[in-house]
């Protein structure tokens, strides 16, 4: 069901609304998109803007992320011809991620991971003590293993987000902050609307793309979705001379992606701002929407990333944030129609890395409601649909 | 779990107070006085805070009693705690974290040393009761120059008069708004320094309606009246000009501060056009009010009012049981309200009841803290002095014309989003100085919608910059982390 030139409603003004308003814009459409509160405002401002590649194993994540990799190359030279030359710069830098185990056991996995996306095209170079010298100059000498992956990269995930939106609004679409999604308009059985706090908004579909919060939307509409937030925190430090060059992750980080466990876990992510600042995250703990911070999380963030980067234990730690990823228990986004709700469309899920791969999701949005063809987002878009196997035992208990 | 046996504990005590200035040397002392064992915590290397600021022990002079209101009672205090075994005072301790509870107050960590050492040691409390007495910063609003050397805050320019018997200048303006304006030029006075004049925002009409409505009422508050009075006085003495409805618009010169232009204002503090005239000066102290420091009660849990302050009750409970707050975090009313909420905050804290005089007396300075308000609360016409080349944020050198332009281009209207795109507030200071003035300009460029989460700026989870390294040491490293999941949930860890 084409849906070109007609009216889209999209809810949320993170970077994935965002990256879908754009798309569709340009594909046509006439979009809304709809935040409770302002654009940029929850996860997308609350983490440290990855693209990443290194911490994926093949599979439909991973094409997707390579896909989301190619269309962020694509971006600035698109954007600068939508926006004026003094918009905010995306920071997007090529620097590349190094990967790090400090222990023989994590060697070995991290060889065997490396190994895996290689053959699924991934850049991932195993490098000896000299070359990782050469990379990090500043790191410990206790490597067993480091992997580099050029293909890595760092975007200023605020700034990305505002772009895209302006990229958007240029194509006539309206972004409305402030305005809050209270219920769902039906027609028969099919969803043709929202009830919001500051009046309806119709539309030929609904793309609830809130982030941790899209259970929360999703069952205002009328449907549960086992969206749930899984806690973060990054530590900033003042500026400094650069002497973190690469994104630098210790190699427990893809454990710590993929595991399921509520308790706390961290495991180190270091790196160099362009303001010379630099981040260490990241903390995951599924604790709800708690928002207070914790010196224990810092502590064990602080710990870990003194391991990589002994130097930084004189470093000042002026702020530290969070946020929350969006979770979803077989950890894969949930992209596309739901089946349960027509006009319902889903766009979440994407955990910790939503900003890497808003690009893709949104194309696959794009082709998915207006039915265009000619991208390969029909390679992956079965994997992460909302009935895929994986997910419907979830639904059922959600629902 | 961490395994007790190597968990170093906080330590526990009756009452923690952070902060030793007017509020927090009451709080402890009043604690004391009801029984409980205290524990009093100052950032500075001595008691006092901004308002009892004095010559370090190895440079005493005579004189402070002379440079400081209520010196005797001070100096009384201060020996009071520190002969007193059921009281510690730490010195040197730098708080910069309170970690909430679940119901009741935080677990309190610090870092105890010089700031400049790298062997600070890391101490953590857990108090029956907490009284935060963290203060307030000073508001300086920018104006074109204003980051030229020779532009001091008003709290910098007496600090140095105080703790460091400096003058910044030769021929000084002060300006800004409010009561504070005559103790930094009585103190640059006395220091030598030739102060050519105070120059008050608010309009006669105002500080009349401000300050004389009911004047009666002010009546037992008259040392207060008594103390700003004496500097007037010293004031008249000099002959230093006192100038209502008008302000600093901009300063001149090449590496430092040469002239400024004053212009009058409106009752808005908008500057009226065709008022402006030059002055000659070397220095120029700007001060337009205090901020509140909250970050610890906002940590914490505790609830703020409107205007930022920290909400309390009248027994100086906050909304968080166990926390107390009192002096400038619950609202800017000067040094004697700071002791007697302090005293008040003290008494409850530690089980004990305030008498009806303290009551009063806290009663009487309250109603001297709103008529401080009334007559001298920064106004809204302010942003119209500030030109787009205004640096607002200087820890991040972002002008105000940069902030409005992001405003535009991003139609945004959030205070992460345009803080994000700018990089205003996102400096060294975390905000604490531009924090305020960021959101006024860019609520002057958003128009009537205005921003969305206006008042983010003071949610600071780091209250104070810490080290890496004394981050690390802080907490014991946690024994589950490599442990598989429980079976049932971990307290503390999910929220049902």
């Amino acid at each position: 069901m084409p849906l070109k030139s007609s009216r889209v409603v999209v809810v949320g003004a993170g970077i994935v609304g965002a990256g879908i308003a754009r798309d569709l814009a340009r594909a046509g459409v006439d979009v809304v998109v709809l935040d409770r509160s302002a654009t940029a405002g929850g996860t997308s401002s609350s983490g440290e803007g990855n693209l990443l590649v290194s911490d994926k194993g093949p599979g439909a994540e991973l094409l997707l992320a390579q896909r989301s990799r190619a269309l962020w190359r694509d971006l600035p030279g698109e954007l600068a011809e939508d926006l004026p030359a003094d918009f905010p710069d995306l920071e997007l830098e090529d620097k590349g991620g190094v990967v790090v185990a400090t222990t023989p056991a994590g060697a070995a996995s991290l060889l065997a991971f490396a190994a895996q996306q290689r053959r699924v095209g991934v850049r991932a170079d195993v490098v000896g003590p000299d070359r990782t010298r050469e990379l990090e100059p500043h790191l410990t000498r206790e490597v067993h293993a480091a992997v580099h992956y050029p293909e890595d990269a760092q975007v200023q995930p605020v700034a990305a987000t505002e772009a895209l939106l302006a990229s958007a609004r240029r194509r006539g679409t309206v972004v409305r902050q402030g305005v809050e999604v209270l219920a769902g308009i039906r027609c028969g059985a099919r969803l043709t609307g929202v009830r919001t706090s500051h009046g309806d908004v119709t539309g030929d579909a609904v793309v609830v793309a809130a982030g941790p919060w899209s259970g929360a939307v999703a069952h205002r509409l009328g449907v549960d979705l086992p969206v749930r937030p899984r806690r973060g925190t990054v530590l900033v430090t003042t500026r400094m001379p650069h002497r973190v060059h690469h994104k630098v992750y210790d190699a427990d980080y893809v454990g710590a992606v993929e595991s399921g466990d509520s308790a706390l876990q961290t495991s180190s992510v270091v790196e160099s701002t362009a303001a010379g600042t630099v981040l260490i995250g990241s903390s995951r703990e599924r604790r709800g929407f708690d928002e207070r911070l914790e010196t224990r999380v810092l502590a064990q963030l602080a710990r870990k990333a003194l391991v990589l980067f002994p130097f930084l234990a004189d470093a000042a730690v002026m702020r530290a944030y969070g946020g929350f990823r969006p979770y979803v228990p077989d950890h894969l986004p949930v992209i596309g129609p739901d089946p349960r709700l027509p006009g319902l469309w889903h766009a979440t899920g994407h955990e910790g890395a939503g900003i890497g791969l808003s690009l893709g999701t949104a194309e696959l949005i794009t082709d998915q409601v207006t039915g265009r063809t000619g991208t390969p987002s029909a390679e992956y878009a079965a994997r992460f649909a909302v009935d895929r196997p994986t997910l419907v035992p979830h639904l059922q208990e959600a629902a | 779990m961490a395994d007790p046996a190597t968990d170093p504990a906080p330590e526990r005590v009756d009452v923690l107070v952070v902060g030793a200035g007017p509020a927090g040397l009451g709080a402890a002392r009043a604690a004391r006085a009801a029984g409980a064992r205290v524990v009093l915590l100052d950032s500075s290397d001595q008691v006092g805070g901004q308002y009892w600021r004095h010559l370090p022990p190895e440079r005493t002079s005579a004189r402070e009693s002379t440079l400081h209101h209520g010196w005797e009672r001070f100096t009384a205090l201060r020996e009071a705690l520190s002969t007193d075994e059921g009281c510690r005072v730490v010195t040197g301790a730098q708080v910069w974290a309170a970690d909430r509870g679940d119901d009741g107050p935080p677990v309190v960590h610090a870092v105890v040393g010089p700031a400049d050492g790298t062997d600070r040691t890391t101490r953590a409390y857990a108090a029956t009761s907490v009284v935060l007495a963290t203060g307030a910063h000073e508001r300086t609003l920018p104006f074109p120059g204003w980051d030229l050397p020779g532009v001091f805050s008003g709290g910098a320019a007496q600090a140095l008069a105080k703790g460091e018997r400096v003058a910044v200048g030769r021929r000084v303006l002060v300006a800004g708004a409010g009561p504070f304006l005559l103790p930094v030029a009585a103190s640059l006075v006395r220091t030598g320094a030739g102060v050519a004049g105070i120059v008050e925002a608010s309009r006669w009409g105002r500080i009349t309606r401000g300050w004389g409505t009911r004047p009666w009422e002010l009546l037992p508050a008259r040392t207060k009246v008594g103390e700003l009075g004496g500097y007037l006085r010293d004031l008249a003495a000099h002959r230093i000009p006192y100038r209502a409805g008008a302000g600093v618009v901009a300063a001149h010169g090449r590496d430092r501060v040469e002239s400024v232009t004053v212009a009058d204002l409106d009752a808005d503090w908008r500057p009226v056009p065709g008022t402006e005239r030059r002055h000659d000066v070397d220095a120029v102290c700007v001060s337009h009010g205090f901020v509140p420091r909250v970050e610890l009660a906002l940590s914490s849990g505790c609830a703020t009012a409107d205007d930022g302050s920290v909400r309390v009750d009248d027994e100086q409970r906050t909304t968080v049981p166990g926390v107390f707050a009192a002096g400038e975090v619950t609202g800017i009313g000067g040094a004697d309200l700071s002791l007697a909420e302090g005293e008040v905050a003290g008494l409850v804290a530690a089980g004990a009841l305030p008498g009806p005089g303290l009551l009063r007396r806290r009663a009487t300075y309250r109603a001297f803290a709103a008529r401080l308000h009334a007559a001298h609360g920064i106004r809204p016409g302010w942003t119209q002095w500030v030109d787009d080349t205004t640096i607002v944020c200087r820890c991040e050198e972002v002008s105000a014309g940069e902030l409005r332009r992001s405003a535009e281009l991003t139609c945004s209207r959030g205070l992460r989003s345009l803080k994000l795109t700018t990089r205003a507030g996102l400096g060294i200071c975390q905000g604490r100085t531009c924090g305020r003035s960021v959101e006024d300009l860019l609520e002057r460029s958003l128009g009537p919608a205005g921003l969305l989460d206006r008042g983010r700026v003071s949610r600071r989870p780091l209250a104070a910059p810490v080290r890496m390294g004394e981050i690390a040491r802080a907490v014991p490293p946690l024994v589950h982390l490599a442990t598989p999941a429980p079976s049932g949930p971990v307290p503390g860890e999910e929220s049902p």
